[in-house]
C-alpha cells in the first residue's frame, strides 16, 4: 500500500502532444514506420484536397462547362448544375418540392426508429406505416389538388429510398413467416421453406431481378401483372427476407429451449408464444446482423440500375453523359459515393453503438 | 369432425396436405399461363436451340468463339469467362484482405489507421457504382502509343491492359494451374487435417516433398508439350502500330471489373480475417513468445492459422458472394455468364430455357464453393465441445 501511495498515479488524461507521441512513436521502430506511413498518408491527402478543394471549380457562370476547360482541379460546377437530375430524376421541375419533402419524411421515421423509445412491435410498425404512406401520397399524388405522378416517372435518389424502403417492410414480415415455417415441425412445411431460401439464397440478385422483370410476365396471368415496378420490388424484398429469414432463424436458436417450454408449460398458446416470448428476445439476438443485413441491402439497390430504373446511380451516368459535362464522370461518381457512404457509414456505425450498448446489457 | 380436427397429429398431416397442394396448384397455373403465352408469341420450348448458331460476335472470350458458334458454345464461354473473373477475383480478394487484416491488427497505430481508411472507403460504396467508376477510369486511359508504363513489360491503355505472358496453349496452362493447387490443397491437408495429424512428422515431410515433386513434374511437363511451336518462351507486349502485339491483353471490361471485385471483396475479406486474428486469445502468443519463436512464425505458424480455422465459415459465404458478384459484368460490358444468356434470350427468345440454364448453373458453381470450403472445414474443426481458447 505505502508503494502505492508513493508512485503518483499515471496521467489519466495526457496532453494531446504527448498522446499522440505515446501512440504512434512509442519505440524506434514504431517512429519509422510511423513517420513513413504518415507521410504517405499526408502526400495522398495533399493530392486529394488539391485536386477537389484548392484546385476546384465549385460554379459556373454562365451555366456551360467553360470554365472546366484546361483546370487541374475538380469540376464540381456539374453537380451545382446537375443537382436536381441526380437526387429527383425525371420528376417534373415544379413538383420537385414534393419529391425532398417525402426524402425529408422518410429521414425522420429512420431517425425515429433509431431511438429506444419506439424500441416496441406496435410503435415502429405504426410509425413506418403511417410515415411510408405519407411518403407514397406525397410522391404520387391525387390528393390536395396535387398531380398524379406514377411510380414509374420517380427517379434519383428519392427512388432509390423508396425501394429500399418498401422492400424492407415487404421483406421483413416475409422473413419472419419464412424462419417460424423453416422451424416448423411439420416436415413437408419446413423442407419447403427450407428449398425456397436454400436455392434463392445461392442465386445472384440480379437474375432474381431479371427474372421478376422480364420472365414473370409470361407466367402470371393479366390481372395479376402489376406494374414492373411493384413486381421488382416484390423479387428484391424476397431476396432480402431469405437472408433476413436466416438471421432471425439464427437468433431464435441462440434462444435457451427452456423459454419456449416454460411458456408452452404455462399454457401460452402458438401465437403468444411467439410474438410474446420468441421474437422479441430472438431480435434482440439478431439485431447487428439485421443492421448489417440492411446496410448491404441498401447498397444493393444500385443494382436495380440493371434492368432498367433511373435510380441515383443512373440519373448520375445521365448528369454527365450529355456530351458537355462528359469529362466530369469522375466527380459525378465521387458525389453519388457519398451519397451512399454518408448513409452506409452511419447506419454501420449506429449497428456498432448497438452492440456495444447489447454488451453492457448482458455482461 | 371436430374433435378429429382438435388432434394435433391429424392437423398437421392435413395442413401438409393442403400445403403441397397449394403449391402444386399455384405450379399447375404458372405452366398453363406460360404454355399459353409462349404458344401465343409463336415460340417453341425445347433445348433444340443450343446447336443453332448464334449470328452474332461478343466481346471477350477465352475459348475459340465466332458468329458461327451454337448457343452451347456462347454459354459455355459465359461459364468459363465467370469461373475465371470468379477465381482471379477470389484469389486477388485474399491477397488483399490479408494484407489490410495484418495492417489493422499491427501494433503500430498509423498502420491500422492506414487499414481503417481502406476499408471504411471501399466497404461503403456499392460494388456496382465502384466498377463502373473503374470501367470510366480504365477507358479514359491514355491510347496505346502513349500507354502509361508502371513496370517493365506493363502497360496500362484504355484498350486494356497488357501484361508479359507465356506462349504455351490454354490447355496446358489450365493442368498446370490444377496441379498447383492440387499441390496446395493435398499439402494443406496433410498438415493441417485431423487425419494428416496421425501421420508421424517425418513421413508426414516426406509425403509433402513427395506431393510437391510429382506437381512440379506434372507442371513443367505440361508447359513443355503446350508450347506453341516456333515462339519464344515469353512473350512481352510490344506497339506495334496502334496496338499492342504479343503477350496478354485483359480488356478494359475484366480489369474495370477486376479491380473493383479485389477492393472491395478485399475490404469485406480483411474484416471477416481481422476478427478471426482477434478471437485468437492472447495466450497463444505470448506462449510462443516464451518459447522464443520468432515474430513471423508466431503469425504464420499460429495465429493465421487457428484464425483462419474459427472463420472458415464465414471466408466461404463471402467467396460464394464474390463469385455471385461477377454477375455485374453485365453493367460494364464483360461477357459473363449472366450477360451471354441475357443476350440469348433478347435473340433466342428461349427464355424459360436459358434462366433455367443459368439458376443451375450458379446453383452447381456455387454449392461446389460451399461443398469444398465445407469439406475443409470438417477437415480442420476441432472435435468436442472443449473450450481451448
Amino acid at each position: 500500500m505505502a508503494n502505492e501511495k508513493s508512485s503518483p498515479l499515471p496521467n489519466q488524461h495526457p496532453a494531446l502532444g504527448a498522446r499522440l507521441v505515446q501512440r504512434f512513436f512509442r519505440t524506434p521502430l514504431d517512429s519509422v514506420i510511423s513517420t513513413v506511413t504518415l507521410t504517405v498518408l499526408a502526400y495522398l491527402a495533399y493530392h486529394v484536397l488539391d485536386w477537389a478543394v484548392f484546385n476546384a471549380i465549385w460554379t459556373t457562370p454562365d451555366g456551360t462547362s467553360e470554365v472546366c476547360r484546361g483546370v487541374d482541379g475538380a469540376c464540381w460546377a456539374v453537380i451545382q448544375q446537375r443537382w436536381r437530375l441526380i437526387l429527383f430524376g425525371l420528376f417534373p421541375y415544379q413538383e420537385q418540392w414534393r419529391s425532398s419533402l417525402a426524402c425529408v419524411l422518410l429521414v425522420v421515421i429512420v431517425v425515429m426508429s433509431c431511438l429506444p423509445t419506439f424500441w416496441t412491435a406496435l410503435r415502429l410498425t405504426l410509425i413506418w406505416v403511417i410515415g411510408f404512406i405519407g411518403f407514397f401520397l406525397l410522391m404520387r399524388g391525387g390528393i390536395f389538388g396535387m398531380s398524379v405522378i406514377a411510380p414509374s416517372e420517380w427517379g434519383g435518389l428519392t427512388l432509390t429510398a423508396f425501394f429500399f424502403v418498401t422492400c424492407v417492410l415487404i421483406g421483413m414480415p416475409l422473413a419472419i413467416a419464412l424462419a417460424l415455417l423453416r422451424r416448423s415441425p411439420l416436415p413437408v412445411v419446413s423442407g419447403g421453406a427450407a428449398i425456397v431460401i436454400d436455392c434463392v439464397r445461392s442465386l445472384p440478385l440480379v437474375t432474381i431481378l431479371f427474372t421478376a422483370a422480364l420472365i414473370l410476365p409470361f407466367v402470371l396471368p393479366g390481372w395479376l401483372l402489376g406494374d414492373k415496378i411493384w413486381r421488382v420490388i416484390l423479387g428484391f424484398a424476397l431476396f432480402y427476407a431469405v437472408y433476413q429469414a436466416e438471421i432471425i432463424r439464427g437468433g431464435i436458436q441462440s434462444l435457451p429451449g427452456g423459454q419456449d417450454e416454460a411458456a408452452k408449460a404455462l399454457g401460452l398458446s402458438y401465437f403468444h408464444r411467439v410474438t410474446r416470448i420468441i421474437l422479441p428476445q430472438a431480435f434482440r439476438n439478431a439485431l447487428p446482423p439485421t443492421i448489417n443485413q440492411l446496410v448491404i441491402t441498401f447498397k444493393e439497390t444500385s443494382l436495380i440500375v440493371i434492368i432498367g430504373f433511373f435510380d441515383v446511380l443512373a440519373s448520375g451516368s445521365a448528369a454527365f453523359g450529355t456530351g458537355e459535362w462528359s469529362f466530369a464522370y469522375t466527380e459525378v461518381y465521387i458525389f453519388v459515393a457519398l451519397i451512399y457512404f454518408v448513409f452506409v457509414f452511419s447506419l454501420s456505425r449506429y449497428g456498432a453503438y448497438l452492440e456495444r450498448r447489447m454488451r453492457v446489457g448482458t455482461n | 369432425m371436430l374433435t378429429l380436427l382438435r388432434n394435433a397429429k391429424f392437423r398437421g398431416i392435413l395442413f401438409q396436405v393442403l400445403f403441397v397442394l397449394a403449391v402444386i396448384g399455384v405450379l399447375i397455373a404458372a405452366v398453363s399461363v406460360a404454355s399459353k403465352n409462349i404458344s401465343a408469341q409463336g415460340m417453341s420450348a425445347g433445348f433444340g436451340f443450343l446447336e443453332r448458331s448464334t449470328g452474332f460476335n461478343i466481346g471477350f472470350s477465352v475459348i475459340e468463339y465466332s458468329s458461327n458458334s451454337s448457343y452451347g458454345r456462347l454459354i459455355t464461354v459465359g461459364i468459363v469467362n465467370t469461373v475465371l473473373l470468379g477465381t482471379i477475383g477470389i484469389v486477388l480478394a485474399n491477397i488483399v484482405g490479408l494484407s489490410v487484416a495484418m495492417l489493422r491488427t499491427a501494433s503500430n497505430e498509423s498502420l491500422r489507421l492506414l487499414g481503417a481508411i481502406y476499408v471504411e472507403t471501399f466497404r461503403n460504396v456499392p460494388l456496382i457504382l465502384q466498377a463502373i467508376f473503374w470501367y470510366s477510369i480504365v477507358t479514359n486511359l491514355p491510347s496505346p502509343r502513349e500507354a502509361i508504363n508502371p513496370f517493365a513489360g506493363v502497360f496500362l491503355t484504355s484498350r486494356g491492359f497488357f501484361l508479359p505472358w507465356i506462349n504455351v496453349h490454354g490447355w496446358a496452362i489450365a493442368i498446370a494451374m490444377a496441379s498447383i493447387v492440387a499441390g496446395l490443397i493435398l499439402s494443406l491437408w496433410i498438415g493441417r487435417s485431423r487425419r494428416g495429424a496421425q501421420i508421424a512428422v517425418g513421413r508426414r515431410k516426406a509425403l509433402r516433398r513427395g506431393v510437391w515433386t510429382v506437381c512440379g513434374v506434372v507442371v513443367v511437363v505440361a508447359l513443355i508439350q503446350g508450347r506453341i511451336p516456333e515462339t519464344s518462351f515469353v512473350t512481352v507486349p510490344q506497339v506495334k502500330g496502334l496496338n499492342f502485339r504479343g503477350g496478354i491483353s485483359l480488356p478494359p471490361e475484366m480489369s474495370a471489373l477486376m479491380i473493383a471485385i479485389t477492393l472491395y471483396g478485399g475490404a469485406y475479406i480483411s474484416e471477416i480475417v481481422r476478427a478471426g486474428l482477434q478471437s485468437v486469445s492472447r495466450g497463444q502468443t505470448e506462449a510462443a513468445q516464451s518459447l522464443g519463436i520468432s515474430a513471423w512464425h508466431i503469425f504464420t505458424r499460429i495465429r493465421l492459422p487457428l484464425a483462419f480455422r474459427a472463420v472458415l465459415p464465414s471466408l466461404t459465404n463471402q467467396y460464394v458472394w464474390l463469385f455471385k458478384a461477377t454477375t455485374l459484368g453485365i453493367a460494364v460490358g464483360y461477357t459473363d455468364l449472366f450477360a451471354v444468356i441475357s443476350v440469348s434470350i433478347n435473340q433466342s427468345g428461349q427464355t424459360f430455357e436459358l434462366i433455367g440454364i443459368l439458376m443451375l448453373a450458379f446453383l452447381i458453381m456455387n454449392n461446389a464453393i460451399s461443398f469444398t470450403f465445407n469439406q475443409i472445414n470438417r477437415a480442420i474443426a476441432i472435435r468436442g465441445t472443449q473450450n481451448r481458447g
